[in-house]
């Protein structure tokens, strides 16, 4: 009995999650005349991925972007001015970019490349709307502009730092996901190594999620008890659990000395314990500044529609924190900086 | 890396892993066991970790080294109000305890999140805590040669807290008047009627007992792993929990064995890698090794998992 009220619940979950998708589509198409481009000539919104608005990274950047650009342009939070739709599943992302179209946002800003499908279908039945994708690429659609990140270009600073502080000469890389955009960090990340000293051993190990800190503190306990002393972690919160291993071991043991290397944001929060912090240094993604300034290209007329645009060191839009870097290793970090502006280098994207 | 490193980091991943899921696999033997079905550990653990996180961050300074403690029991009575909602809808309400189960689900993120953003200026997470339950050696036990060193050294001590907690729960369930009672609401609640025993205030007991234990899993997982609370803390631990009593055949000490083997599988896939043959293997097989030995081991070794026979179904008392 139990188990056929189990399977009965499941599809009664899905029987009325694509009642509620189909809805969302047909009323979309029955109002968007009324309601569509209200009163303002331009209003921008954006939607955020599962990660949620205040999730300390590049959501919660992008929305800081946004509220500056609003604040320069005199404009109100709210329609005809700037907001945020905030997903709580994968399922919100249609529906949060059909209603951010349908309350007049002219600019539509999709924060992470899990909303690729959402705007390249949205952004197909909505032809008058910019819609722009962060971290991905929507092909065809003249009216999407895709933004990227040199990602890898941190990750080689980030390499640089890791293999001229490393003393056991093994590092080590926890990635979310095998793919495109952590590929960058991992390719970047791992030339920076290289740079330095190719005889240094990088482990990478993959977690398979981004939600997952008790794999994350698992992968980290193995490599920190392998020699590794310090490692990157590209894997959003199961990095949480890379920082838990590194701040026990610390305390277990004050005269090991392990690190952790921080991303898309200074996670120096992270890494602080009593007696001292485990945080390197942090890859910055500044998901902020591209936002402010595809809304003011936005509102120029000028919007980049079916456009790749990549922003790197050279655009500002990403950067290695200081964070607990030695002097020297601070200046080579800022000399190799100088090099990938100037062109010396051309670091690899993919692994 | 050396055989007894290796090995103590495999022990010591695997308990780590464990540790919260032992105790809401308890928590939810107790409640089944006593005939109510309990899907709602899922949203029984995010309260528990949102209000040890909470607590945590509050009283860290009253209460310094002893806050961990101090919060997961604290969580603990937050998770036995919470759990007071399914008891009185399902017991008394009559409501079909999935439905009554999933709405502890929904309810318990949203309700987290809510107060998150009330109780810390806005914020959708809340800062890291600085008294965390961290790894360590467990006291004589870790001076043991090489057993001590694998088992004891740098481990989890909640861990082995769960599985003395489990001990007493199968002592509980199976040695004392309490248990026995428990476990006759849910096989047979007319015949425990008959007998005089209070078939409402068993069930009461059961699930709150798992409201309680559920979210001590929730304040394990948030204060030993990730340090502070957000929508991703508990990301799907509660029906790990749910999976591992059932594989344990809704025995406190066969859900204790499946969390372990749980925690054990998916250590083995991550450090499996510094293991010298299990290395060369390509790291897909790894990866997917968790989840394909507990098909086999469900399948071959254990047999058929029976609920207890009144699980799930409401009693309604003659008049």
């Amino acid at each position: 009995m139990k188990k056929r009220s189990l399977i009965g619940l499941l599809a009664l979950g899905v029987g009325v999650s694509m009642t509620l998708v189909a809805c969302g589509g047909n009323k979309d198409k029955d109002s968007s005349k009324d309601k569509g481009g209200s009163d303002s000539k331009y209003a921008a919104a954006i939607v955020t991925d599962v990660g949620g608005v205040d999730d300390k990274s590049f959501n919660q950047s992008a929305w800081e972007g946004l509220q500056e650009w609003g604040k320069e342009n005199d404009l109100e939070r709210g329609k005809g001015g700037f907001d945020y739709f905030q997903s709580n599943t994968d399922a919100d992302y249609m529906n949060n970019l059909n209603n951010a179209v349908k309350q007049g946002y002219t600019t539509v800003f999709g924060v992470g490349y899990k909303l690729t499908d959402a705007i390249s279908e949205v952004a197909g039945q909505r032809q008058d709307t910019n819609f722009v994708i962060i971290d991905s690429v929507v092909e065809d659609r003249d009216n999407v502009a895709s933004v990227l990140f040199k990602d890898q270009e941190a990750s080689f600073l980030a390499g640089i730092a890791a293999a001229k502080t490393s003393e056991s000469k093994k590092i080590g890389f926890v990635g979310g996901m095998e793919g495109e955009v952590i590929g960058r960090f991992e390719a970047g990340f791992l030339a920076g190594v290289k740079a330095v000293d190719p005889s240094i051993k990088v482990d990478v190990v993959y977690a398979e999620a981004f939600d997952a800190p008790e794999k994350g503190q698992q992968i980290a306990a193995a490599m920190y008890n392998n020699g590794v002393d310090v490692i990157f972690h590209a894997s959003g919160a199961t990095g949480n659990g890379v920082f838990s291993e590194a701040k026990d071991i610390m305390k277990n043991d004050p005269s090991k000395k392990v690190w952790v290397i921080g991303v898309d944001r200074d996670q120096e929060e992270e890494g602080k314990y009593d007696g001292g912090n485990v945080t390197l240094t942090s890859t910055l993604k500044g998901v902020g500044a591209t936002v402010k300034d595809i809304a003011n290209r936005s509102k120029d007329g000028k919007f980049p529609g079916g456009e790749v645009i990549s922003y790197g060191l050279k655009e500002e839009a990403i950067d290695l924190t200081e964070g607990n870097l030695t002097e020297d290793v601070q200046k080579a970090v800022d000399e190799y900086r100088e090099k990938i502006i100037s062109g010396d280098i051309e670091v690899p994207d993919k692994p | 890396m050396n055989l007894v490193s290796t090995l103590s980091t495999v022990f010591s991943s695997a308990l780590l892993f464990a540790a919260p899921l032992i105790f809401t696999a308890l928590g939810g033997t107790f409640s089944e066991r006593s005939g109510i079905v309990n899907v709602g550990l899922e949203g029984i653990m995010t309260i528990g970790a949102f209000s040890a996180i909470a607590f945590n961050l509050t009283f860290a300074d009253t209460f310094q080294s002893a806050t961990p403690w101090i919060a997961m029991l604290f969580a603990g009575i937050v998770g036995i109000v919470f759990a007071l909602f399914h008891a009185v809808a399902t017991v008394n309400l009559r409501a079909n305890h999935i439905v009554s189960g999933t709405v502890l689900n929904l309810m318990a993120p949203a309700l987290a999140i809510f107060l998150t953003k009330m109780m810390f200026d806005g914020k959708g997470q809340t800062a890291i805590i600085n008294f965390n339950f961290a790894k360590v050696d467990i006291p004589f036990l870790s001076s043991i040669p090489v057993v001590g060193e694998i088992l004891f050294k740098r481990t989890s001590l909640l861990a082995y807290i769960a599985i003395i907690v489990a001990i007493i729960s199968w002592v509980v369930l199976y040695k004392t008047k309490f248990g026995l009672r428990l476990r006759s609401v849910g096989e047979h609640p007319l015949a425990a009627d008959t007998l005089g025993i209070n078939v409402y205030k068993m069930r009461y007991a059961g699930v709150l007992l798992s409201g309680f234990l559920g979210a001590i899993g929730g304040a394990v997982m948030a204060q030993s792993i990730t340090l502070n609370f957000a929508h991703s803390t508990i990301s799907g631990q509660g029906f790990m929990a749910l999976a591992a009593m059932i594989f344990g055949k809704w025995n406190p000490l066969g859900a204790m064995g499946a969390a372990i083997f749980f925690g054990f599988a998916q250590s083995l896939s991550v450090i499996g890698n510094y293991i010298p043959f299990i290395q060369d293997v390509p790291s897909i097989y790894l990866k997917v090794a968790p989840y394909a030995l507990t098909i086999i081991v469900l399948v071959g070794f254990i047999g058929k998992s029976e609920a207890p026979a009144a699980d799930g179904e409401t009693y309604i008392k003659a008049k």
